[in-house]
């Protein structure tokens, strides 16, 4: 194996063998280390004791609920986890990822969706654990500069209100990152609102009118369904 | 159980006729009602088949009647030569018993049992043929018709008005190891006579006419079908004995009980068992109510309950007939029943009673025909039944009745003393007559007779010299009083008649009405709950008492439908009785000879097809018993509620069956559907993967990044396929719940949009979708769903490079979403049938889906209360156009920021 012992080390708990050889290949392939479990329990041993630098754990597994993985490895670590689940599953995604989940990939998936996943993932993982937050965001034409607190699109500057301001700066702070309803909800409107995903929507709407070209196919403010909204990162 | 073992003596009886059985030959009887049912026709079927079966048959006599289809069956079996018998010049051909024996078939077919063989013959007739062929350890087949059977030859004769002269003895059937009827009902044989199918023996031919009549047909295919009967009740009695089954099965034989409310019944009642266990006859019990019985005392009645239900122990069934004549009644219900037997208690009445009222039994005997009919003596035993005194003087009227009585008389006086001087004393005493006539219509049987006395004594009294006096002064006048006197006692007795029969009739009608109400809201209940509850409000007002319907549940257990709020509390002692009822068939509790510590009555419901519940009725009156008048009504309603309970049970069956069924269809085109559209992308997949794994030198790079493509490709489809599939299942087994949010339609065109924006690409699309559209609840993922099979059905329908537009506004109620495409449109008429399942069209890009995608989409809105709908566009392509309710109130929003 000539990967370098610095490569960032990738724990897969999944139970099936032709998904892990799959994985196994792509990843190694992207440069990763790789530490295989089949089972939960298997998987949490080997989180505690060869520390990942990031986990792709499925919900489906044998043993015990993935979701109650997510949990145990978040009582004592802050790795980046990114769930695997079928479609149709968009209750246990939300689940996951309220329960401390950074990400989740729909099986089938492809190598480029899941390498996207994992660099996001890790780069957020470094940003936190550094500190230091980065006082301008870009993508696209769009630019964020959190320190003057100024929204430009193509270079000009766009005028939101507060909401919309704290709607936007929530998401460029997880840029990249599926974020829950729920999560949204409590980070602009407070806690006691965390229901009223119609505020969302309406805010959210109002945001891509503002800062998207075509607001039906919107290049930065994505929706994904039924678990949240994700601000494309690259 | 040392009885119920067979008594060694008849068990080696047994074993010596099963051996002498088993060495002798087995006997069939094809039996008929008439000739021309088609016997002969049936044995030789039976025979053909048993002969295609490798069995050794031989045709030893049979008789074609020149009939082809009979000649058509014999050929190409073996068929015995006749032999030849001259007899008086012409040439007989006969059975031969010696060739037929000789030849040793294992079975033998010989036509027409009852034949008599030529004189000259071993034997006389051809049954004592069959008989040495059976003894000789060959089975024979042979047909029999009904008319030839001995014992029946008295009551044939008298039927058909014809002597059949060659007859059977009935052991020779009884004997027979089987028998099959071959029946055919009188209408379709003489049609088969018209068409001149049926051959017809010299002697009956001549009678011909009077022979095949409707009614002489029916009555020898009824003799058929009993004689059938009772060969297989001997055949099921001989098993029973064998099997040592003691339980007695009712045969043909019906023998009717006659009781009433005298106390000897219960012993009569017992008797007329014992006689019905003697012949293994079936039991009825039948109460008629006349006028008379109307004005029964209450303890009359209980008795004739308890009579009833004593009856029903002794698993009589009891009928309670009503009419004005007993020995009528009963003799028409027996005719109906055909029974048998008559049984009826002795009574004890005085001669003079007998010859002026005129007897029961006599009347009976003399109406009864043919009707036996065993007068059963009451003798001194005590019945337990009936242990209360027979009261002999019976106030039927109260007194304010007496009172009224007098006064009409005195009236009378008063009306006479006004007229006295200028009528004669005729006119006076029909004043009285008038009188006596109102007494009865009003005040009933006892005043009247009270107003009769009182009129002749007023009219002595008052107005015969010498007046102020009894005495009278003319012995002319004692017959005036007489005449009077016997007048005023026939119209009274007479009126009081038509007032008890129009009274018994208005409450015949009352109670006619009422259950003709109930079955008419039976019949138009709704559902099941309704049903429930129209039904016992109809017992409930009919019979003033609390009403409470059990149901069994899927183990058998009763107990009240938590829905009906109007039944009576049912305590566990009572549940208990009430669960007695429907496991046994039979009403049990208060004011009954079962369980009577209930504290209420409880019926058996029970239908055609079996028990469907238990009815509870607990009397509002003090007694809490019910009559036996009200009882036999309380069972006509129950078995009205019973069918309606049971036809409804049925509806719902049929449904459900009905359901299962297309369920199962939809099933099979599924797995078709399923294993053809899996199976080419797999084919794909596995042809393009085993390429190049097998050979890795040969294909150039190219070829192999298009074999790695068409993988992908092949793949994501199977993908989409299943996703479609599991989700038609789900929806089709309504298990898919919605997840109901406020949603902008927006979120959900692009998700949507994005997911395909491969497929998508080099089309224009346009979106239209209004700014100010407003939110709607609804299941984000599946409206997305839908969005999604809309824009791959257009994708897969039309040229790559047509435009496809997006657009969505607000109608009163609904937001309309709206996917059109630039394609050929839809087929005339198909604009419906497009979402139906696996509904496919001709694909432009010669990949057709599943035809589920659509079917997925009308699902969906459907569950969210909304309509989709395809419509071809006037400038040309198909437009799918699906709607979704706007809630009556929008959300609520944050209050603005600026």
């Amino acid at each position: 194996m000539n990967t370098p012992a610095c490569a960032p080390l990738v724990l897969v708990v999944e139970d099936e063998p032709q998904i892990r050889k799959f994985l196994r290949a792509s990843l190694i392939a992207h440069g990763y280390r790789l530490e295989e479990a089949e089972t939960g329990k298997q998987g949490l041993l080997l989180a505690a004791t060869k520390p990942p630098d990031l986990v792709i754990l499925d919900l489906g597994l044998p043993d015990m609920d993935g979701l109650q993985v997510t949990r145990e490895i978040r009582a004592w670590s802050a790795v980046p986890i990114v769930v695997l689940s079928a479609r149709g599953q968009e209750q246990d995604k939300v689940a996951a990822l309220d329960a401390g989940a950074d990400d989740y990939l729909t099986k089938p998936f492809s190598v480029a969706e899941l390498a996207a996943r994992l660099r996001v993932a890790l780069r957020h993982a470094a940003r936190t654990q550094s500190g230091e937050a980065e006082s301008v965001f870009q993508v696209g034409d769009l630019c964020v500069d959190l320190g003057k607190r100024v929204v430009a699109l193509r270079g000009e500057a766009v005028h939101l209100t507060p909401t919309e301001y704290r709607l936007l700066t929530t998401l460029v702070q997880h840029a990249g990152k599926v974020l829950t309803h729920q999560f949204l909800l409590k980070e602009v409107w407070g806690p006691a609102d965390v229901n009223e995903v119609q505020y969302l929507r309406v805010y959210m709407a109002q945001l891509r009118h503002k800062l998207e070209v075509e607001p039906t196919q919107p290049r930065y403010l994505l929706t994904e369904p039924g678990v949240g909204y994700r601000l494309a990162g690259e | 159980m040392e009885t119920s073992r067979p008594d060694p003596s008849a068990l080696l009886q047994k074993l010596q006729a099963d051996e002498k059985r088993q060495k002798r030959g087995r006997l069939k009887i094809f039996f008929g009602a008439a000739p021309g049912v088609g016997k002969t026709y049936a044995m030789l079927t039976a025979a053909r088949r048993l002969y295609a079966d490798g069995v050794d048959v031989l045709v030893g006599y049979g008789e074609t009647h020149k009939r082809s289809e009979v000649a058509e069956l014999m050929l190409g079996m073996e068929i015995l030569p006749r032999r030849q018998v001259e007899y008086r010049g012409t040439v007989l051909g006969e059975f031969d018993l010696d060739a037929a024996v000789a030849r040793r078939p294992q079975i033998l077919l010989v036509d027409e049992l009852a034949h008599t063989n030529a004189p000259g013959s071993r034997f006389e007739k051809r049954w004592q043929d069959v008989e040495a062929v059976l003894e000789a350890g060959i089975d024979v087949h042979t047909t029999l018709n009904v008319q030839h059977l001995e014992s029946l030859n008295d009551i044939v004769s008298q039927i058909t008005g014809i002597q059949v002269q060659e007859t059977v003895p009935d052991s020779v059937f009884a004997q027979a190891d089987e028998v099959e009827l071959i029946d055919l009902p009188p209408d379709s044989l003489l049609e088969r006579l018209k068409q001149g199918r049926i051959y017809l023996p010299d002697v009956v031919a001549r009678a011909a006419t009077s022979y095949f009549r409707k009614g002489n047909l029916a009555a020898l295919r009824e003799l058929a079908l009993r004689r059938t009967a009772e060969w297989v009740d001997t055949q099921m009695q001989s098993y029973k004995d064998e099997h040592r089954i003691s339980r007695v099965w009712p045969a043909g034989e019906r023998i009717l009980v006659y009781v009433d409310e005298s106390p000897l019944c219960g012993r009569l009642v017992r008797a007329a068992k014992r006689l019905a266990v003697g012949t293994r006859a079936e039991l009825i019990a039948v109460s008629v109510e006349t006028p008379d019985s109307l004005r029964l005392s209450q303890e009359d009645r209980e008795r004739l309950v308890a009579t009833l239900r004593l009856a029903e122990s002794l698993d009589a069934e009891t009928v309670t007939l009503s009419g004005r004549s007993v020995v009528d009644e009963l003799v028409r219900y027996a005719q109906t029943r055909n029974v048998n037997k008559i049984a009826i208690g002795k009574t004890i009445r005085s001669l003079w009673k007998d010859v002026l009222l005129g007897s029961l039994v006599g009347d009976l005997i003399r109406r009864s025909g043919e009707i036996e009919v065993y007068v059963i003596s009451g003798d001194e035993e005590e019945d337990p039944v009936s242990r209360a005194p027979h009261p002999r003087f019976r106030p039927t009227s109260p007194w304010p009745a007496y009172v009224m009585a007098a006064g009409i008389v005195a009236a009378c006086t008063g009306v006479d003393y006004l007229l006295f001087r200028r009528f004669d004393l005729a006119n006076l005493a029909m004043i009285y007559l008038l009188g006596v006539v109102l007494a009865a219509a009003t005040c009933g049987r006892g005043p009247s007779v009270i107003a009769s006395v009182l009129a002749v004594a007023a009219l002595d009294f008052c107005f015969v010299p010498p007046r102020l006096t009894l005495a009278i002064s003319d012995t002319q006048y004692l017959v005036t009083f007489a005449v009077m006197l016997l007048v005023a006692l026939l119209t009274s007795t007479l009126m009081v008649r038509i007032r008890d029969q129009a009274e018994s009739a208005r409450e015949r009608e009352k109670l006619t009405s009422a259950l003709y109400a109930m079955t008419r809201e039976l019949a138009a209940a709704r559902d099941f709950e309704e049903l429930i509850a129209n039904g016992s409000r109809h017992l409930r007002e009919t019979f003033a008492s609390s009403v409470a319907l059990l149901l069994p549940d899927d183990a058998g257990r009763v107990k009240v439908p938590t829905e009906d709020k109007m039944a009576f509390e049912v305590d566990p002692t009572d549940l208990g009785v009430a669960q007695w009822v429907h496991d046994h068939g039979k009403m049990a509790g208060r004011g009954t000879g079962t369980l009577p510590g209930a504290r209420a009555l409880y019926l058996p419901l029970r239908a055609a097809q079996g028990k469907v519940g238990v009815l509870g009725v607990r009397s509002e009156e003090a007694d809490g018993a019910f009559a036996a008048k009200q009882l036999y009504l309380l069972e006509t309603f129950a078995n009205q509620l019973a069918l309606a309970i049971e036809r409804r049970r049925v509806l719902a069956d049929t449904q459900q069956a009905k359901l299962q069924a297309e369920t199962e269809r939809l099933r099979s085109a599924l797995l078709s559907s399923v294993s053809h559209d899996l199976r080419t992308p797999l084919a794909v997949i596995t042809g393009a993967a085993s390429s190049l794994i097998e050979d890795r030198t040969v294909l150039d790079e190219e070829t192999k990044r298009e074999l790695t493509r068409s993988i992908y490709d092949e793949a994501e489809r199977l993908n989409k396929l299943i996703g479609n599939l599991v989700f038609a299942t789900r929806l089709e087994a309504g298990n898919v719940s919605l997840r109901k949010e406020w949603l902008a339609l927006e979120e959900v065109v692009g998700p949507a949009l994005t997911r395909l924006r491969e497929a998508l690409a080099g089309r224009p699309i346009k979106t239209t979708i209004r700014r100010d559209l407003p939110l709607v609840q609804a299941d984000g993922v599946l409206i997305e769903q839908v969005v999604l099979n809309l824009l791959e059905n257009s994708l897969r329908y039309t040229p790559p490079g047509t435009p496809i537009e997006i657009s969505a506004w607000r109608t009163d109620k609904t937001i309309v979403v709206k996917i059109a495409d630039r394609g050929a449109g839809l087929p005339q008429g198909t604009e419906q049938r497009v979402f139906e399942r696996f509904y496919r069209g001709t694909s432009a890009s010669g990949t057709a889906g599943m035809g589920l995608g659509l079917t997925i989409c009308r699902g969906i809105v459907a569950a969210h209360g909304g309509r989709i709908w395809a419509e071809n566009e006037p400038e040309g392509g198909a437009a799918f156009y699906f709607s979704l309710p706007l809630p009556e109130a929008g959300p609520a929003l944050p209050s603005g920021d600026s």
